[in-house]
């Protein structure tokens, strides 16, 4: 890797007050940015420099800054989580961009997930659609039973615990043309359907789930596979040929 | 069935989407074989195919399956397409369209090219076939003690009619030359009447072997509906590109094993069906 150079880039960022506001693109100009430096480090840069000038920072999401808590959203110049793969945000630094690049950060657009202020967005959809079945029904209360009491082929476990390193960021919905969440219901149907815990509550899930979804606004699937190439954690297309397998056989029983 | 969920879900619109789409597939291979004896066959064997589908019964159920599907596609098509629109109020100010398929993000669109053509396509032949009173129906030039002469064709072989003789509908013409009954009638463009009993005596054929090439030889148009249906083949490629692998992961057939050769073969459908499609109105034009 070369070594940490300094560039100077403009950005083009949407601004917008609240959620009733109407919002704009607005431009800045920043100099002196490392490009060891990461993503969410340029725009706290960037804020600083607003404060300073006694203007109103940019309020962007972001939690853990390192890849696992699905907190930190933005289409960075028309691709989800910019222009890498595999990655979250707060993962992305700035040797991927080269010095006088103009870079455009948007917010996640859905009519399932509202703008709150400026890059931030209500992304409590995925939460009801989680509610509405992503779980099982355990007792928990002091009789806990042991993990490794009901045996799981290796390969259904493998391909469940795929299916739940989804964390729920958003970046299938953002990229997708149609605003389409099928990638994530499809991941959490799956974990569940694949594994002998899940059965028990597969038909109410699935159809439950895809009700709600369908309910949010989402739009529809049309395959055109964008959700699986821009998943940070490579969630796999087959999750939602798999959801609707599981939903046809729901809807016959 | 589990409540109404099986008609107004997103999956089950794929579903339909699928299941029609498919259907459709397994039309244009049916439609692509009878094509090609346009270029392959004699005008009497396309004729006798034409006449076949236009009367078989089975073939009839297919033919309106084959209606229901174009026309639920094309509906559910432009449903799912406006809710998809509506799932995006306020789009992105900068995209970058690296992650999918031209074709795949273009359905609609190529969806639409498709129709137009079909609209067309059925008002140039697939109407004149059924409605058409003014049909051409196929003829044949024999010599006859010297002189040619130009016959319809009968269905049962061997049956042959001298134009001539065979008067146009109501009209009454003597025969001359061949010691047949004396008036024919052509009651509706295909059968043939003995004017005076009223008897049927045979079944002739539509030409629509000759329509066929007429229209794409056609001085004035022919080039340009030669080159709009090739242009509405490269639209089918395109959508079959995208949507022939597309059914089956709506239908939820997507495996490590059987994945590549469902796409193996969607890409391999696309690329030689429409092809074969186009080549044959371009050979009609050119040839001769």
């Amino acid at each position: 890797m070369s070594a940490a150079k300094n560039i100077n880039i403009n950005l083009k960022i949407w601004r917008q007050k609240n959620a009733s506001s109407k919002g704009s693109m607005e431009t800045y100009k920043l100099d002196n940015v490392s490009t060891a430096s990461s993503f969410l480090e340029m725009l706290d840069q960037l804020n600083e420099q607003l404060i300073n000038e006694r203007k109103e920072p940019v309020a962007f999401d972001h939690d853990c800054r390192e890849g696992i808590c699905g907190m930190c959203s933005l289409y960075i110049n028309g691709r989800a989580h910019g222009p890498d793969t595999g990655i979250t945000t707060c993962q992305l630094h700035m040797r991927m961009f080269n010095d006088g690049d103009t870079i455009y950060i948007e917010p996640w657009r859905s009519k399932a997930f509202p703008v709150i202020k400026d890059l931030v967005v209500d992304r409590t959809a995925f939460d009801r659609i989680q509610q509405a079945g992503g779980f099982v029904s355990v007792n928990t209360s002091g009789n806990t039973i042991d993990a490794n009491s009901i045996p799981v082929p290796k390969d259904d476990a493998d391909k469940a615990f795929e299916a739940a390193a989804c964390i729920g960021c958003g970046a299938c919905v953002a990229t997708c043309k149609n605003g389409s969440a099928m990638l994530f219901v499809g991941a959490k149907v799956s974990q569940y359907a694949l594994l002998p815990q899940g059965k028990v509550e597969a038909t109410q899930r699935v159809l439950n789930m895809v009700r709600q979804m369908d309910e949010e606004g989402f739009g529809n699937c049309t395959n055109t596979g964008a959700c699986e190439i821009e998943c940070p954690k490579g969630i796999s297309l087959e999750n939602i040929a798999r959801m609707n397998r599981e939903f046809l056989k729901a809807s016959v029983k | 069935m589990a409540k109404s969920a099986l008609l107004k879900s997103s999956i089950v619109k794929k579903y339909w989407m699928a299941l029609t789409g498919l259907f459709l597939c397994l039309f244009l291979a049916g439609h692509l074989a009878g094509n090609l004896q346009l270029i392959f066959g004699t005008s009497l064997q396309f004729n006798e195919y034409a006449l076949f589908m236009t009367t078989n019964p089975a073939v009839k159920l297919l033919s309106y399956l084959t209606y229901i599907s174009i026309i639920f596609h094309a509906i559910d098509g432009i449903m799912l397409t406006i809710q998809n629109k509506k799932a995006r109020p306020i789009g992105y100010a900068k995209t970058d369209g690296s992650s999918s398929s031209l074709a795949s993000r273009n359905m609609a669109v190529l969806g639409t090219v498709i129709l137009v053509f079909i609209a067309t396509h059925m008002t140039n032949f697939w109407a004149k076939m059924h409605f058409d009173k003014n049909m051409p129906l196929m003829t044949k030039t024999i010599e006859v003690e010297g002189n040619k002469q130009q016959f319809y064709v009968g269905t049962n072989v061997g049956q042959y009619y001298p134009v001539e003789q065979v008067a146009k509908e109501g009209e009454k013409i003597e025969t001359k030359i061949m010691q047949l009954p004396k008036q024919f009638v052509i009651k509706n463009r295909t059968e043939l009447y003995y004017l005076q009993a009223d008897v049927k005596t045979a079944d002739l054929y539509k030409d629509l072997h000759k329509l066929t090439v007429d229209f794409f030889k056609d001085p004035k148009l022919g080039l340009a509906f030669t080159a709009f249906y090739v242009l509405s083949m490269l639209a089918l490629a395109f959508h079959l590109w995208h949507g022939f692998q597309s059914a089956f992961q709506s239908l939820g057939v997507n495996s490590s094993k059987l994945t590549p050769v469902i796409k193996f073969f969607g890409k391999a459908f696309a690329i030689i069906v429409p092809l074969l499609f186009a080549i044959i109105p371009i050979i009609l034009h050119f040839k001769k």
